[in-house]
């Protein structure tokens, strides 16, 4: 477990009656792309919106980089680099694709508690840049993100986890509602993650999707996880065997 | 050129300015040149500041994602609690102090019950209007308190400006927009206002304090709604029970017209002053037009359902202007 960036050991979590997570042990490497798969209710989300700072455990630790964690809220788990891209987008329609990239962390010229004048040059260069970085082709960082299709907002999302130097990437749904050509782009992104160094965190329905861009695939049923395995040890078969 | 013409179709206050300055024209030609001239403008802008301030609060609430129909109700409560502390003998500035304080702790109730129980803003301000309004009448004992005499006049509704064209109100309402537009496009809170009203899951993903940012706006709306009703007592010389009447929703008529829309996200302070002002110049000018006054409202109405159809059109014909490349 000397390489792993996130770990989380006997985690629980009931949910008004209901045992949702039943002491889950898992580890995430460093630089690897992994896929968390199972059925509705399964417990994935559970663990995600755990280690995304949505829900608390009600048991167990959670490490990063070795040190025991709280993350509380949202923004603790992306103060720790864990950035979460959801199914629905996590972007704002109404906002520009540059204020969307710098939600919550926008750079000011000076602030007084928290509250601070928008500096907006750096903005606008930063996030010409950012999207460049993932290789989105968008002529401008003014364009409003309810213009742009499910893809390209799921690139600019990645975008932002990559521009605020994320170490860990979950990805929930995001092939969700897109077209071949969009979901194969999204698939890309996962794959690139790893020349960046970061470690991905897929999660799908879509086992094709999975077997397509991780490296290691798990898979959750009843709030427990039923196989963990390298994926050229494993095959669609089996997983949906368990399952 | 192209990119110049779509990022004006954007922006939401468009359809409202265009109609002013249609309008401003048909009225200085039918009242035959009275409409511009500096006597009418004085009238105009010496009352154009309490509806704009109110206007403005509404305007950003809403742009946070939420609704506020007690306005017109902190409008009379604000400075009948002030009177009322005067006439009990508190100096003037501690009675401001203390109308201001009511109308941020009104604020912060409509917030923080919308929030807590999840219950549409709608039905919290509903029953606030109620409330409020009937606080005034009780504080009131049903007559009007007499206001001192050696009231700050000077700093609030005296003309000032060449040709005495302005009332220091209208300063306050100018520094106030000033402040709020700038909070709205230049600050991170600003964003986080647009963000939250634009979409609210997406904004609290972020991190952002979604419930402190409404309530904030809350009061916001609230404090603006109360001052503006202190301006218009001052001017006329004593705190009536009625007044504001009916302002909420006109308030929504000029945040709506000015571009504001109902679902949040969209919106800014100048379309808001925009919508005030178009509303006031139809009040004036049918008049001066000679046109029968019971018009005003169908003229509101009109205007109002006009605008938002004329926005939609404008933004829909925006986003087909394609700018990929």
């Amino acid at each position: 477990m000397n390489d792993a960036i996130i770990s989380v050991r006997d985690l629980h979590k009931w949910y008004s009656g209901v045992h949702a997570l039943k002491g889950v042990t898992l580890a995430f490497k460093r630089g690897e792309a992994l896929g968390l798969v199972g059925d509705n209710g399964a417990g994935k989300s559970t663990l995600i919106n755990i280690l995304s700072g949505v829900h608390r455990a009600d048991q167990g630790e959670i490490q990063v980089e070795g040190r025991p964690v709280s993350i509380a809220t949202p923004r603790d788990a992306m103060d720790l680099g864990i950035e979460t891209i959801y199914q629905y987008n996590s972007m704002v329609p109404t906002m520009s694709i540059a204020r969307n990239l710098f939600i919550g962390r926008e750079p000011t010229r000076f602030s007084v508690l928290g509250v601070g004048i928008l500096d907006q040059k750096k903005m606008a260069e930063e996030s010409i840049r950012a999207i460049a970085n993932v290789d989105l082709h968008l002529r401008s960082p003014d364009a409003l993100v309810g213009e742009l299709s499910g893809g390209q907002r799921q690139g600019v999302a990645i975008a932002r986890a990559m521009h605020f130097k994320s170490k860990v990437m979950i990805l929930d749904e995001p092939t969700n509602h897109l077209s071949v050509k969009e979901t194969n782009k999204v698939i890309g992104f996962v794959r690139g993650l790893k020349e960046q160094g970061v470690t991905g965190v897929f999660i799908s329905h879509n086992m094709h999707h999975v077997f397509d861009c991780c490296d290691r695939i798990v898979a959750m049923a009843r709030g427990e996880v039923v196989l963990d395995k390298r994926i050229e040890d494993t095959s669609i078969e089996e997983v949906h065997g368990v399952l | 050129m192209k990119r110049l013409f779509k990022t004006y179709l954007e922006k939401p206050e468009l359809a409202g300015l265009i109609l002013l300055v249609l309008l401003v024209v048909l009225f200085q030609v039918r009242s035959h040149g009275v409409f511009l001239n500096a006597d009418n403008l004085r009238g105009i802008l010496g009352i154009l500041p309490e509806a704009g301030l109110v206007a403005i609060g509404v305007t950003i609430l809403m742009i946070s994602g939420e609704f506020d129909l007690s306005v017109g109700s902190v409008f009379a409560l604000m400075p009948m609690t002030m009177a009322v502390l005067m006439v009990h003998g508190a100096p003037f500035q501690l009675a401001l102090l203390a109308g201001l304080l009511v109308s941020a702790a009104i604020g912060f109730i409509n917030g923080y019950v919308t929030i807590r129980f999840a219950i549409p803003s709608f039905i919290t301000t509903l029953g606030m209007l109620f409330m409020a309004r009937s606080l005034t009448v009780v504080v009131s004992g049903g007559f009007p308190p007499l206001l001192p005499v050696d009231l700050p006049n000077w700093l609030f509704t005296s003309f000032v400006g060449p040709g005495n064209m302005f009332r220091m109100s209208f300063l306050w309402f100018v520094a106030v927009a000033v402040l709020t537009s700038l909070m709205l496009s230049r600050t991170n809170f600003g964003n986080w206002i647009k963000a939250t009203g634009g979409f609210m899951p997406a904004a609290a993903a972020m991190g952002i304090p979604t419930a402190r940012v409404k309530i904030i706006c809350f009061m916001l709306c609230s404090v603006l709604s109360g001052f503006a009703g202190m301006l218009q007592v001052l001017r006329l010389g004593s705190p009536l029970p009625s007044i504001g009447e009916g302002m909420e929703l006109q308030a929504v008529a000029s945040a709506v017209i000015g571009g504001a829309s109902l679902l949040g996200g969209i919106g800014t302070v100048m379309g808001g002053i925009i919508g005030t002002t178009l509303i006031r110049v139809i009040d004036n000018g049918l008049v001066l037009s000679h046109v029968d006054a019971n018009w005003f409202k169908f003229a509101i109405g009109f205007l109002t359902i006009f605008a938002v159809v004329a926005n939609a059109w404008m933004r829909k014909r925006a986003k087909a202007i394609k700018m990929e490349g």
